[in-house]
């Protein structure tokens, strides 16, 4: 068969100058298509320059260490964060005690323990579900359940309670994570010598997955820190003249729980207090506070991302 | 209820002359069943929480729907529980939501689209190694401080270009929410590109084509599922979104669907309920739990199809 | 026979080819291609037949970091393939491929025959039609699918995927094909189909095959080029190489004690 019978032919070479204008005209949609692209990834990052810039000069005024020392106030001139930040700190602390501990060893279940069935399977469902929840719902079932049925009431206790299931399937997931990165082969070789399973998980598992796990925990935290919602819905009340009694005392038996059942408020609250009012005074406040509490979380989760990287490269096994 | 079993078992081991490793060996069979216990009660909490949640939610509805009834609840177009003449349509709340998610949208999904088409196709692999982290830390910063961003930034600059832009609309807060929203669809569909086998790109890159062409005509549509699930899971989260809408685009429910308005969302509903004093019980009190549960309903139901849609792509390779 | 007024479609001059990391993948390599003709490249893994494929269609581009040094030239134009000023989009208009696996796009048949066309900014329908069908007959594919042209590409066989990834080659006219161990993923009745399937095509075009089958080589090819660790050992008529080779390294090969 003779190809120059067929009466398109469309060869190259005897259109050389069209197809190269055509080439030039394509690659021109190339060059279009990367800028827009670039533009496009830098959406995100240029807003987020943006809103820090603008938080910083908003706030500028307020940033003094006398700002993290006063509590709030009606004059926004002394108005601080000192109420906030406690209040954000301890929350974190029954926080992490909730999820990390009930995260690490739902996680150690789901990977070591359980087997393919629809039990797991449920649970796995379960996880991925409530990762998708809205935080509000959260702060519903807090409402509900732990500030009126269990009569925990609008404390500390509540809040930590609630974020550490909010944060729960961050954990689980990075737990998993971080053991399905153990080679089978060191598993192998710890039953090998005799082991029972939960020293082989106790020894070698958890020890090699601690890193991959505590990446998941600081980011869970740096959620933590910055929900709002859910903490709003417990009612933390914004006009916190006082600190809630110290955990640590100086008196036998030194640790007490009253801390627990306090009032609080936490450092997004205190920002959407003052962003809520009329009075702009208080705005510069809010923007304080703003780019305090980007700031932080930024830190935890840059440390997060950095400490991943640094797993991944430093692992040879 | 260990140490006594235990004992009582090693008793009668000694009596019937068992020696004592295999006596050492039941001991440590009852502890590690134990430990596999706990854990599984740790993975369970998963369940639990689920439970408890729609629990609550469905609790609080059914008190909630014993006064309205559910016709009412979803044909009429107020939405004012708080007054004395109260009415309880629903409906002002949805359109509130769908309006700022369709905005939101409206912005996220041409944006996000194209930077994942830029990171998978255009991007050189130092370049997608610096993108990832940042859209990461994008995720990381509270959405407080978007509201900030949204109600004392973006609205003023969008009121130079429409002086009737009331200080509270849906426009500012949707247009920031879906700034958001742009590094969660990004990572998935990048995600769903990087799948494509290369073989594939190298049958498009054989035929003369473009990067651009191959971009578009090959890579997208072979990714096309999974695209389709990062718009749902973008959905899902616009529609659970609380701080921005509460900061920025009002209190007051108004069924419109023009962003250029104020209106109040589900998710700003309840925050607004919740900061206030209600009683335990009282029918303010559980309008918020059957809207919570609404919300619930919206955002499961577009997880799972989600969900399904994810599956569905991953089985192609 | 090679006689002196067999003409040569293209053919490497000293081509030398270093990967991103260094290696030294090609040596020095000078070989024809005749027109009309289909040229087979054997030889144990690694010795790099695929790669020597890949620098006709400019296929190292696509990762950064490969340089090629000497030339292709294609004739009757005398174009250096390799040349920098060269586009390789326009080079891969003139030479197509098809490739180990098959790898259709998630479009339906029709689409992917039309795929070149339309990237050349092809849009005339009825022209589509015609080149599509005749892509696909002269891919023997033709009366398996003519009916369901709209199907989805992926739902073909695996030998009928193969001759769709011909046709969707053939359907912009190239001057050259190249196979990349074309069948290896096939079974052996597919196989057939598509050896013959070459046979036919050469009396449109020139074919570079490379292949690790010895059999095939000897079977389809009219020239044989035996290759070893980067160098060309030897190159000559199929049936020469196999009955009387002149190397030792290509009779051990042939003969089969190594590879």
């Amino acid at each position: 068969m003779n190809s120059n019978t067929s009466p398109t032919k469309a060869s190259v070479i005897e259109n050389l100058g069209a197809v190269r204008a055509m080439i030039r005209r394509h690659k021109r949609n190339d060059i279009i298509f990367a800028i827009v692209g670039l533009l496009a990834l830098m959406l995100g990052l240029i807003t987020l320059l943006t809103l820090f810039i603008d938080l910083v000069m908003d706030g500028y005024a307020r940033f003094n260490p006398q700002f993290f020392t006063d509590y709030p106030s009606r004059r926004a001139a002394s108005a601080g964060l000192l109420s906030a930040w406690v209040g954000s700190a301890l929350v974190m602390l029954v926080t992490f005690l909730t999820a990390v501990p009930m995260g690490v060893a739902a996680g150690l279940y789901l990977e070591e323990y359980a087997p393919k069935n629809w039990f797991s399977d449920l649970i796995e469902i379960n996880v991925s579900n409530l990762a998708g929840v809205p935080s509000i719902v959260y702060g519903l079932l807090a409402l509900g359940l732990f500030v009126y049925i269990l009569d925990f009431g609008q404390s500390i206790l509540t809040a930590g309670l609630t974020l550490g299931l909010l944060i729960l399937p961050i954990v689980i997931v990075s737990t998993r994570e971080a053991i399905r990165a153990i080679p089978v082969a060191i598993r192998e070789a710890a039953y090998a010598v005799g082991a029972t399973k939960w020293q082989v998980v106790s020894d070698h598992v958890v020890k090699y997955s601690q890193g991959g796990i505590l990446t998941g925990v600081i980011i869970g935290m740096a959620r933590a820190l910055g929900e709002t919602a859910p903490i709003i819905t417990i009612g933390a009340l914004t006009f916190i003249a006082f600190l809630p009694p110290s955990p640590v005392t100086t008196t036998p038996p030194f640790i007490n729980f009253e801390w627990l059942s306090s009032g609080f408020t936490v450092l997004p609250i205190q920002m959407f207090n003052w962003l809520s009012r009329p009075d702009h005074a208080f705005h510069i406040n809010a923007a304080a506070t703003g780019a305090i509490i980007i700031l932080v979380t930024l830190l935890m989760n840059g440390t997060a991302i950095w400490l991943r990287y640094k797993i991944r490269k430093n692992i040879k096994w | 209820m260990t140490m006594n079993s235990v004992t009582q078992i090693s008793n009668h081991a000694m009596d019937i002359k068992i020696s004592p490793r295999l006596a050492k060996n039941v001991r440590r069979n009852v502890k590690e069943r134990i430990i596999e216990l706990i854990l599984m009660l740790a993975a369970l909490s998963a369940v639990a929480t689920t439970f408890a949640i729609v629990g609550i939610l469905l609790y609080e509805s059914l008190g909630f729907f014993k006064t309205v009834s559910v016709v009412e609840f979803f044909t009429a177009t107020e939405w004012t529980p708080l007054f004395e003449d109260a009415h309880y349509g629903i409906m002002p709340l949805i359109s509130g939501t769908l309006t700022t998610s369709a905005v939101a949208l409206a912005l996220a999904v041409p944006v996000g689209t194209i930077a994942a088409i830029y990171l998978s196709e255009f991007a050189s692999h130092k370049a997608r190694e610096i993108v990832k982290p940042i859209l990461e830390l994008l995720v990381g910063v509270p959405t407080v401080v978007f509201g900030y961003f949204a109600l004392l930034f973006v609205t003023p600059l969008l009121q130079k270009i429409f002086p009737e832009l009331p200080g509270f609309n849906m426009l500012s807060a949707g247009l920031v929410m879906g700034v958001m929203i742009i590094p969660y669809i990004a990572s998935v569909a990048e995600d769903a590109m990087r799948a494509v086998p290369m073989s594939m790109r190298e049958g498009s890159y054989a035929m003369g084509a473009t990067r651009f062409q191959t971009a578009i005509r090959v890579v997208t549509p072979a990714a096309v599922s999974g695209i389709v699930a990062a718009y749902i899971l973008a959905i899902s989260r616009a529609v659970g979104e609380t701080m921005v809408v509460a900061v920025a685009a009002g209190q007051q429910p108004n069924l419109t669907f023009n962003p250029m308005e104020s209106a109040a969302t589900i998710t700003a509903y309840i925050v607004q309920v919740a900061m206030g004093d209600l009683p335990h019980g009282s029918i303010g009190y559980q309008s918020i739990f059957a809207a919570g549960l609404v919300l619930m309903v919206m955002t499961l139901g577009f997880n799972i199809i989600g969900h399904i849609v994810r599956k569905k792509y991953r089985e192609q390779y | 026979m090679i006689n002196a007024t067999t003409p040569i479609k293209a053919e490497s001059r000293d081509l030398n080819f270093y990967y991103s990391n260094g290696t030294q993948a090609l040596k020095g390599i000078n070989m024809p291609l005749y027109e009309n003709k289909i040229t087979a490249l054997i030889g144990p893994s690694g010795c790099g037949k695929s790669t020597f494929l890949r620098c006709f269609n400019r296929m190292h581009d696509l990762y950064p970091g490969n340089k090629y040094d000497g030339q292709i030239i294609m004739h009757p134009d005398n174009t250096n393939i390799l040349d920098k000023g060269v586009d390789p989009i326009e080079v891969r208009m003139r030479i197509s491929m098809v490739f180990q696996k098959p790898n259709p796009f998630p479009k339906s048949i029709y689409e992917n025959v039309a795929y070149g066309l339309r990237v050349r900014g092809e849009s005339n329908k009825r022209l589509l039609d015609d080149k599509v069908e005749e892509a696909l007959k002269g891919a023997a594919l033709w009366n398996e699918v003519k009916d369901r042209l709209q199907d989805l590409a992926f739902n073909l066989s695996g030998g009928q995927q193969q001759r769709l990834c011909i046709a969707r080659a053939l359907a912009t006219d190239p001057e050259i094909m190249l196979f990349d161990e074309p069948t290896s993923a096939l079974d052996p009745i597919a196989t057939a189909n598509i050896e013959e399937l070459m046979s036919e095509l050469r009396n449109k075009l020139t074919i570079l095959v490379v292949t690790h089958n010895m059999q095939q080589a000897a079977r389809i090819s009219d020239y044989t080029a035996y290759m070893y660790l980067g160098d060309l050992i030897e190159y000559g008529d199929t049936d020469m190489i196999f009955t009387r080779p002149t190397r030792k390294e290509t009779e051990d090969y042939i003969t089969g004690k190594f590879g």
